[in-house]
């Protein structure tokens, strides 16, 4: 009972940065340039009203919510097949391939800047969902098939040859059993892929202008450019953090078992 | 039927090669040019390369981000674990625990940076005014060692919590029958956590080694809303630092050099790690 203590001790330091901003935004500049008040003390709604009464907030968030589930599509259909393809069968450079996958989730965003900005320009998907989503599979797609090789492996092999003994053709054993084996994998594979996706500044500011300007970029931009509005921008600062509160929320369970991610 | 592998992976590595490949081979293209705005460019073989490694803004970012790596390595590690045997094993205080850990992580980059600035700040910070209380000064846009711990603060607040999670799905994971065994043995709780408990995260910790290791390598987005990578260049990392030679500065061959050194010191460092843990798992499995 007693180790439990500092969980919650952590728990609350994990709190009080977070607090700060909560308290901050919703007080006027005045107050919280005076003094330092511990609470609002002349609480106001005034900063969130500037911001959801902005069109270029709510594009923000549409465009960062889209082009992250975007990234989970192409990452879980690309990775799905691929990790089973190296769990199950042996062939000719497979450990290798396998390694250089992984070497792209090593590879540092700012190193491909450049060279993505002129690739998606030459294809024309500068400033388009595509551009990011594609470019942000640099360092999901490889976690992905890392975390589902895992799972994958996890399930015995035998299954396979029973179900093909009992019938199955290999399409029906993979959409009948196999999927449904590796469902937790699936979704840490999503989940991480959303995460990635979702919090990632640099490539998403090289790769969109205006159109599909997410919302990270929409913060730096509109409150990097003019002046620093204090109360404006932790209202903005809460209201990114919304969206990700929600999916911990909804994925609470998963977090508990599929974390070990099949490798225990 | 011998072509059914490159059948299942080829939607991945078509999907790498318009993500990766393509612009990897663009980056070692460029690496070996010179490319100055206003000329056209040529060929300069590894010059560029030499420039890079002479430059000592560029080995100073290496330096910090191997100590920075480091310090995040060897706290955030063994704090998520310690952490991890903290949790509770059942109850509401499960589900409250796993959402408040994992919120800090669905926080975008930018804004972790936003949420330390204005805790952090000397003008609206509370960091500042509890130091001053205390008779001590704080600035972390004065003095570097200010910058520097509170960079290092802020990743383990922002990470430490994937480090948990992790953990405790990995031991959750583990049947109860071997601590069972554990008891019966009479096995002290240090024994029974050296024993039973490690060896069993062997493969978890392998994935919360090398996904802090990549990541924190890779650091940019907080320390570039936080300090800036000042005060000088006391907390410019690698990314910071590659970033603004690819466009603030006006030699993107340089750029494009300063990327394939950096990723070269990734790989090779992920992957000496893996070698490592891998071994060392093993030996700890055998006795």
């Amino acid at each position: 009972m007693k180790r439990q203590y500092y969980l919650v001790l952590f728990l609350v330091i994990l709190a009080i940065p977070i607090y700060w901003m909560l308290n901050m935004s919703f007080k006027n500049n005045a107050e919280i340039i005076q003094r330092l008040t511990f609470y609002p003390h002349n609480f106001t709604f005034e900063n969130y009203k500037e911001i959801i009464t902005s069109e270029f907030w709510r594009s923000g968030y549409i465009n960062s919510i889209s082009m992250s589930i975007m990234n989970v599509v192409f990452v879980v259909i690309a990775a799905v097949p691929a990790s089973y393809a190296f769990s199950r069968w042996d062939f000719r450079g497979d450990k290798h391939l396998f390694f250089w996958f992984l070497t792209n989730r090593m590879a540092p965003p700012a190193a491909f800047m450049v060279p993505f900005f002129i690739l998606y320009s030459n294809l024309n998907l500068i400033d388009t969902y595509w551009a990011v989503a594609l470019a942000h599979c640099l360092f999901n797609l490889p976690l992905a098939i890392w975390i589902l090789e895992g799972f994958v492996s996890g399930i015995p092999k035998e299954i396979d040859e029973m179900a093909f003994i009992d019938g199955h053709s290999f399409v029906s054993f993979f959409w009948k059993i196999f999927l449904p084996l590796i469902a937790p994998g699936l979704g840490v594979a999503a989940f991480f892929a959303f995460m990635f996706s979702w919090v990632e500044l640099l490539l998403a500011r090289t790769l969109t202008n205006e159109a599909a300007q997410p919302i990270t970029v929409t913060l730096t931009r509109s409150l990097g450019a003019g002046g620093w509005d204090w109360g404006v921008l932790a209202a903005a600062g809460v209201l990114c953090m919304v969206p990700g509160a929600i999916i911990v929320f909804l994925v609470r369970d998963l977090l508990a078992t599929g974390f070990s991610m099949g490798r225990v | 039927m011998k072509q059914r592998p490159w059948l299942f992976l080829a939607p991945a590595l078509i999907l790498v090669s318009i993500s990766a490949f393509i612009p990897l081979i663009t980056v070692m293209n460029y690496s070996q040019l010179s490319l100055l705005p206003g000329s056209a460019p040529y060929f300069i073989g590894l010059e560029n390369f030499q420039a890079i490694l002479r430059d000592p803004a560029f080995t100073g970012a290496l330096a910090r981000q191997f100590l920075f790596s480091i310090l995040v390595l060897i706290t955030e590690i063994p704090l998520g674990l310690g952490l991890a045997l903290c949790m509770p094993n059942e109850g509401v205080g499960v589900g409250v625990s796993l959402v408040l850990l994992g919120i800090p992580l669905l926080i975008p980059w930018n804004v972790v940076g936003i949420i330390w600035r204005v805790f952090t700040r000397s003008d609206i910070g509370v960091v500042p005014e509890v130091f001053s209380w205390m008779g001590m000064n704080y600035n972390i846009s004065q003095f570097t060692a200010d910058a520097w711990w509170t960079v290092l603060v802020m990743d383990i607040w922002h990470w430490t919590p994937l480090v948990i999670l992790i953990c405790f799905a990995g031991i959750q994971a583990i049947p109860q029958e071997y601590y069972m065994a554990a008891k019966i043995d009479r096995a002290s709780p240090w024994k029974t956590f050296r024993y039973v408990t490690l060896p069993n995260l062997r493969g978890v910790l392998i994935i919360a080694v090398l996904l802090r290791l990549m990541d924190s390598f890779k650091i940019y987005a907080e320390p570039f809303v936080l300090t800036g990578g000042g005060p000088g260049s006391s907390t410019t990392f690698l990314s910071t630092y590659t970033s603004r030679m690819a466009i603030g500065g006006f030699q993107m061959g340089r750029g494009a050099a300063t990327s394939l050194i950096y990723m070269f010191v990734v790989i090779l460092l992920s992957f000496v790690i893996y070698i490592i843990m891998l071994n060392l798992g093993q030996g700890a499995g055998e006795e």
